[in-house]
């Protein structure tokens, strides 16, 4: 490509511009090459970025601009909150060749547990807060335990946990919503960071949690790239990874500053950035998420490579009952009451969610960051088409062709890049 | 009897980089019963799916003749409408179906699309009949033995008008019983004018029932063995001695590295090892197997299809194969426990799997991750990985092993069968093992990556690691090993030192039915 012998044989180029472009054909095209590489090793991934910014860039535009107003992105990240931790969950389970239904009676079991607690019984917020999670790793062990010891698949027993949950729900609150929840509880789910410091027309603490995090994500890339010299690996060359800094700092000054200009930080948004770094490393960096990976990709290479495989997905499981658990607990907040019908559809949009977002189908392929990628996907399309007037029964049409688009696409890719 | 019903001319099968098949000539007269005897990777199974157009016309070269007239199959069905039916080892039968349900599948008899429950009784009830099952024809398959499953497979192909019946090791998982019963049933075929082509391992059944005998080597036809051929004291010139011969003169034209061994202690130990299979408990796959290898020393496992290597192996690494599993297993003299792989692998035990795509590798997963996986404690601190470190790791397994491969993050699943082996081998000598059990581990690479793996394997044993080899290819065993066992149906039926090993002394071992 670009290259000097393969421009004489064509006619020349028409425009400066591009002349100039081939002058340096050599150094770039390395670049490229290796952008491409990694481009098409994380093909789902960057695709799916892509997809989410045009989409939003669409909505933004067709809906006159309110799709990016801070109100409505604030508002966003709370509906979203709890598939988006549903579905880093699922993702992990998916990612071990498996899938839990059960999670959207889970978390309305919780949450229906929560208001009885806290709102029938007077029990301290922060104390069923906990008895919450605990119930959730009950419930996930409980499953974990029938899938992984005896050996029953997971899609019957966690439908089997659908039906079993959803009724306890049902059972727990005798038909009735329950509400409402004290303030602090009420904080989790619709709550900001406190005010602090001068009056600015800004939030003085997002901003300075902006700043924070930027400076952190900057030390981390230089860090990393210092590291991966030092291990002699290929790494970007240099204009192109200051570019990618830039590009860092810009997307987290942008969001900052939309979120300063209104209420700030919602605390669910902390949970959740709490929950992708410490999932996203897990997943990554730790020996038990290379074991689920192992177990997804090949059980049985897995199995005789010494993982414990039996362990490995009844942890899997547990981790699962926690999140449906604390997901249950954001929206029962945000809610501000324990109602029946809480969580219905959540399992399917997580699954959905964690598809759009780069899972397989058949295990040991995704990432923790694919799963929030998706989530967002569907959640800018739910916004946006409620912002520009489409109806539900439309909304759901479209998420079913983008569900089905993602993973043709994938598919196709794969056959594409095999054959 | 007459002209040739069957005429194979000038067959020659090329796989990617193999040649399976060159020049293979095979002829069967009407109403005989003809055997293909061959090592394991002979070319038989690949010559029987050349014949019954798995593999379709066009995609082999040469020609066949079936009852006088050109054949071009195009599949299975086209082969199955002018009378050939094969019967495969792995028995084709849906266990959750009838037995009659099953011989009519994708043959039913029906009128418009509706099945004719009647008529198919009927017709499935005469065909056991006629292979002399009792069975009622609305039985599961999967309620009855395996000799009766192979039955119903033989009364399937009766079903379709058969005129050859090919047998790809009929007998390999049936009792003495049951062996019995089939070969009687051939020869009774044989007498209503069905001509059978046969398959087997099992000298002792061949000369029994066999015409003639075509043997196969390195995908070539060696020759064609009259069994009705006597001497003048009227006793068969065709002697068990005289196929083995056939089957392994071949020239040594591998090569291995040279090896100046030095053998310690034992190190490794196997005592009364029994194992049941998973599904027909009943069934010993592995009968009181007793052996020992020593530090620096190459202990080789001989045996054919079926004899239990695999599994010996598989039990003895963490339980990961059978049931009803019993016996003692010693490392350096102390008695160890290897109930499970993690146990296994604690004890300093490494397997190499014959099946690296189903049990060695993650395929969809790069190579450095795949090389950590049995020890990413190694790279790990307090169950964090370092990435840096463990690339650092794949990379040094990359040049010492001679991974042929762009990066380390490149997916295992587009390395060469070779490449895939190496990754496999750098994954268990990450681990740090004490004993190495490699089982086939050259099976489908071609020679110089096979040279490079004898030489890892030589270093290994020069290292004071105990190797256990596994291995069908019997001057690989010759070549490699300071000293051999022989396996058959599931027991120990020789230990041969190299001095006095020889193709034909192993093959010898390696056919004698159950021990001595």
């Amino acid at each position: 490509m670009g290259s000097p012998v393969k421009t004489d044989k064509n006619p020349p180029p028409p425009a400066g511009g591009a002349a100039a472009a081939v002058k340096d054909g050599g150094a770039a095209a390395g670049a490229a090459g290796l952008l491409l590489q990694a481009a098409r090793r994380n093909m789902r991934q960057y695709g799916m970025i892509i997809a989410l910014v045009l989409i939003a860039a669409l909505f933004q535009i067709w809906s006159g601009g309110i799709l990016l107003k801070p109100q409505n992105v604030t508002n966003l990240i709370g509906q979203n909150s709890y598939i988006l931790i549903l579905a880093i969950g699922m993702m992990v389970v998916i990612i071990a060749g498996h899938i839990d239904l059960s999670v959207g009676s889970l978390a309305a079991f919780v949450s229906a547990a929560a208001a009885v607690m806290i709102i029938h019984h007077h029990v301290p917020w922060p104390l069923a807060l906990v008895a919450c999670l605990l119930i959730g790793a009950i419930a996930g062990a409980w499953q974990g335990y029938f899938i992984a010891y005896v050996g029953i698949p997971s899609f019957i027993v966690t439908l089997a946990g659908m039906l079993l949950f959803r009724g306890g729900t049902q059972i727990f609150l005798e038909g009735q919503s329950i509400s409402p929840f004290p303030r602090g509880f009420q904080k989790i789910g619709n709550g900001f960071l406190p005010e602090v410091g001068p009056h600015t027309n800004y939030h003085n603490l997002t901003l300075l949690i902006g700043l924070v995090v930027i400076a952190i994500a900057v030390v981390q890339e230089i860090r990393d790239r210092r590291q991966q010299l030092a291990y002699d690996l290929d790494v970007l060359p240099r204009n192109f990874f200051l570019l990618k800094l830039l590009a860092i700092v810009a997307c987290c000054v942008a969001f900052t500053m939309t979120l300063a200009s209104y209420h700030g930080v919602p605390i669910v948004l902390l949970i959740l950035a709490g929950l992708l770094i410490v999932f996203g490393f897990v997943m990554r960096n730790a020996v038990i998420g290379r074991h689920v990976y192992a177990l997804g990709g090949n059980q049985a290479a897995a199995k005789l490579s010494g993982v414990k495989d039996k362990r490995v997905v009844f942890l899997v499981f547990v981790n699962m009952g926690v999140l449906a658990a604390l997901a249950g607990l954001v929206y029962a907040a945000r809610l501000n009451a324990g109602v029946p019908q809480a969580g219905i559809n959540f399992e399917l949009e997580a699954i959905a969610a964690a598809f759009i977002g780069g899972a397989s189908a058949t295990g040991g392929v995704g990432t923790v960051l694919g799963a929030i990628i998706g989530g967002l996907v569907l959640g800018v399309l739910n916004n946006g088409m409620s912002l520009v007037g489409i109806g539900t029964d439309y909304q759901q049409v479209i998420k079913g062709l983008v569900l089905l688009a993602a993973v043709g696409f994938d598919v196709w890719n794969k056959r594409k890049v095999g054959s | 009897m007459a002209g040739p019903v069957l005429e194979m001319r000038s067959i020659t099968k090329t796989f990617p980089g193999v040649k399976a098949l060159s020049d293979v000539t095979l002829t069967v007269a009407e109403g005989e019963v003809h055997a293909i005897c061959g090592e394991n990777g002979a070319g038989k199974s690949t010559l029987m799916k050349v014949l019954s157009g798995v593999y379709p016309h066009g995609s082999y070269e040469g020609e066949i003749l079936f009852r006088g007239e050109t054949c071009e199959f195009r599949d299975i069905r086209a082969s199955e409408q002018r009378g050939i039916v094969i019967i495969h080892q792995e028995l084709a039968l849906v266990p959750y179906l009838s037995i009659a349900e099953n011989i009519f599948l994708g043959n039913e008899h029906s009128t418009r699309g509706v099945i004719s429950w009647n008529e198919t009784l009927r017709h499935a009830g005469s065909l056991l009949k006629r292979v002399g099952l009792t069975d009622q024809p609305s039985t599961r398959v999967a309620d009855i033995g395996v000799g009766k499953q192979q039955l119903v497979e033989i009364a399937k192909a009766l079903s379709k008008e058969v005129k050859l019946l090919i047998l790809d090791e009929p007998t390999a998982a049936l009792n003495d019983e049951d062996s019995r019963k089939l070969l009687d049933l051939i020869l009774e075929f044989k007498e209503h004018g069905i001509s059978c082509i046969i398959i087997s391992h099992k000298l002792n059944e061949i000369a029994r029932v066999a015409d003639s005998i075509t043997i196969l080597r390195d995908g070539r036809t060696i020759e064609t063995l009259d069994m009705k051929a006597t001497d003048e004291d009227g006793g068969s010139t065709v002697t068990e001695e005289r196929i083995i011969r056939g089957m392994v003169g071949r020239d040594l034209d591998h090569r291995f590295p040279e090896r100046e061994p030095e053998i310690g202690e034992v190190a490794f130990a196997v005592e009364d090892w029994t194992v049941h299979h998973p599904i027909d408990q009943q069934r010993k796959v592995v009968d009181g197997v007793s052996l020992n290898v020593r530090r620096g020393e190459i202990v080789g496992i001989a045996g054919l299809m079926g004899a239990g290597r695999t599994e010996l192996a598989m039990s003895v690494f963490g339980r990961s194969y059978g049931r009803g599993i019993s016996g003692r297993v010693y490392l350096d003299g102390k008695e160890i426990r290897t109930r499970t792989v993690p146990e296994a692998v604690g004890h300093g035990i490494a397997y190499v799997t014959e099946d690296r795509k189903h049990y060695g590798l993650n395929l969809i997963d790069d190579i450095s991750r795949n090389i950590s996986l049995s020890a990413l404690s190694k790279v790990a601190k307090r169950g964090v990985v370092n990435q840096h470190e463990e690339a650092r790791v794949a990379e040094s397994f990359r040049s010492t092993m001679n991974i042929k491969t762009p990066t380390v993050f490149e997916t295992t699943g587009k390395l060469s069968g070779g490449n895939q082996q190496k990754v496999v081998l750098s994954k268990w000598i990450f681990a740090g093992p004490e004993v190495l059990i490699l089982d086939e581990p050259t099976r489908g690479i071609d020679v110089g990556a096979k040279y490079e793996i004898y030489t890892v394997i030589n270093d290994l044993a020069a290292q004071g690691k105990a190797v256990v080899f596994i291995s069908s290819e019997l001057p690989e065993l010759l070549g490699m090993c300071d000293r051999i066992y022989t396996m058959s149906a599931g027991r120990l039926t020789g230990e041969i030192p190299r001095e006095s090993a020889t193709q034909e002394v192993l093959m010898r071992h390696m056919t004698m039915d159950r021990g001595n």
